[in-house]
């Protein structure tokens, strides 16, 4: 499979035309080709969710498109949804809770977090380990994690703490 | 894993034609391209196909949901996926094209062993076919994973229509398996006992091989279980 193909699309915000080899997936198309790294390859087959990102409005997993697949389509990465501010408020309550130890599922978290958030309302703690249930994390055992969740989502609908 | 090493990929996802839900002649039809989120969100598909609706939060995650497709899932033919377990529950139909036409084959008969169909090398699904649910009818979808989102050790799509029952399990063998023993058992006058007697009769029906998850008699036993739980809640 020597094939390249050529893709015109928009990452985080920026046009980008690329020329890629037929078989590359999206996530080493954004590390390799685009040095964006904080999306990260885990398992490689669409399990841990450490490449979850946005295309075209939706979170899905970067390991399982081909970049090839993405002409004409709008990406956006960690890199994008932090420098917008859309998801500070999250970044606040992980690092507030400390919901990270090595930090390599972070990123898909924030983003898979984000997807439900933007549903409005607080979701409840099990809606919320339901909505994460496909991103792995090895380090914090999740509580940490769904507690800056459901704190996140507090501070946006305009209530703190029960 | 190289389950399949094509020589040719062919991106289908800009085929608009493939997507979309709608109520067409009285059927529900659902676009091969249709996503998963799309299908669960859809109040047609809810109205219409309510086994459906309820089957989709078990596939997988949100993410994966966003992406996944009704064809994709069905023409794949994983013995433990959710989908071709409903599609034989609700007696679908597939319509199937290729450049010599287009051929409908009914979901009972499209699915011939794990990830192998009915399709030929040069066919694609396009779209499928639901009749509708019929006033009275009752659905209950179940499934036993070790955690959420993932493939199932067992699981049951019962539909239940006025004077039809139908109990497809999947993940217990190489298709989805249609439990005609134990539905028989099931209808059997008189009530009393006969739930017993189905899960008796379901080793008639089943003879799950093991996996990586579960030997074979667990299968049977957790098949059992989730029977009982359906006969409940249909009874209910």
């Amino acid at each position: 499979m020597s094939e390249t193909v050529e893709i015109r699309l928009t990452v985080n915000g920026e046009a980008v035309t690329r020329r890629v080899a037929a078989r590359q997936n999206l996530v080493d198309f954004l590390r390799e080709d685009l040095g964006l790294t904080g999306t990260r390859a885990g398992c490689e087959h669409g399990v841990c969710g450490a490449c979850t990102l946005r295309v075209d409005g939706a979170i899905v997993r970067g390991c399982l498109l081909f970049a090839a697949q993405l002409d004409g389509a709008r990406v956006e990465t960690i890199e994008g949804l932090s420098d917008s501010g859309e998801i500070a408020v999250l970044q606040a309550a992980f690092h507030e809770r400390n919901a990270l130890q090595c930090g390599f599922c972070t990123a898909g978290m924030l983003i898979t977090a984000a997807e439900l958030l933007a549903r409005g309302g607080v979701p409840s703690r099990a809606e919320i380990r339901d909505f994460l249930s496909g991103n792995y994390c090895r380090c914090t055992g999740y509580h940490a994690i769904v507690d800056a969740v459901e704190a996140a989502a507090r501070t946006r609908a305009g209530n703190g703490p029960p | 894993m190289r389950l399949s090493e094509p020589r040719l990929l062919i991106d289908i996802n800009h085929v608009a034609v493939l997507g979309g839900i709608e109520e067409r002649g009285g059927a529900l039809r659902i676009g091969a391209l249709a996503r998963h989120s799309e299908v669960g969100a859809s109040p047609l598909v809810a109205r219409l196909a309510p086994l459906v609706h309820q089957a989709i939060p078990h596939i997988a995650h949100p993410a994966i949901r966003n992406r996944g497709t009704f064809g994709g899932s069905l023409a794949h033919a994983d013995p433990a996926a959710e989908l071709p377990a409903c599609a034989v529950a609700l007696d679908a139909v597939l319509l199937l094209a290729s450049r010599r036409g287009e051929r409908k084959v009914a979901a009972r008969d499209f699915f011939r062993g794990i990830y192998a169909t009915a399709l030929a090398p040069d066919e694609i699904v396009t779209a499928i076919e639901i009749p509708p649910a019929p006033a009275g009818g009752r659905s209950v979808f179940l499934e036993l994973a070790r955690r959420r989102g993932d493939y199932a050790i067992a699981g049951l799509a019962a539909a239940a229509r006025p004077g039809d029952l139908r109990l497809v399990f999947f993940g217990v063998g190489d298709r989805p398996i249609e439990a005609k023993a134990a539905t028989a058992a099931l209808q059997r006058e008189p009530a009393a006992g006969r739930v017993a007697a189905a899960q008796a009769a379901l080793a008639r029906d089943l003879d799950p091989p093991g996996d990586l998850q579960a030997d074979g008699a667990t299968k049977l036993h957790l098949a059992r279980v989730l029977l009982g739980r359906a006969a409940a809640a249909l009874a209910a």
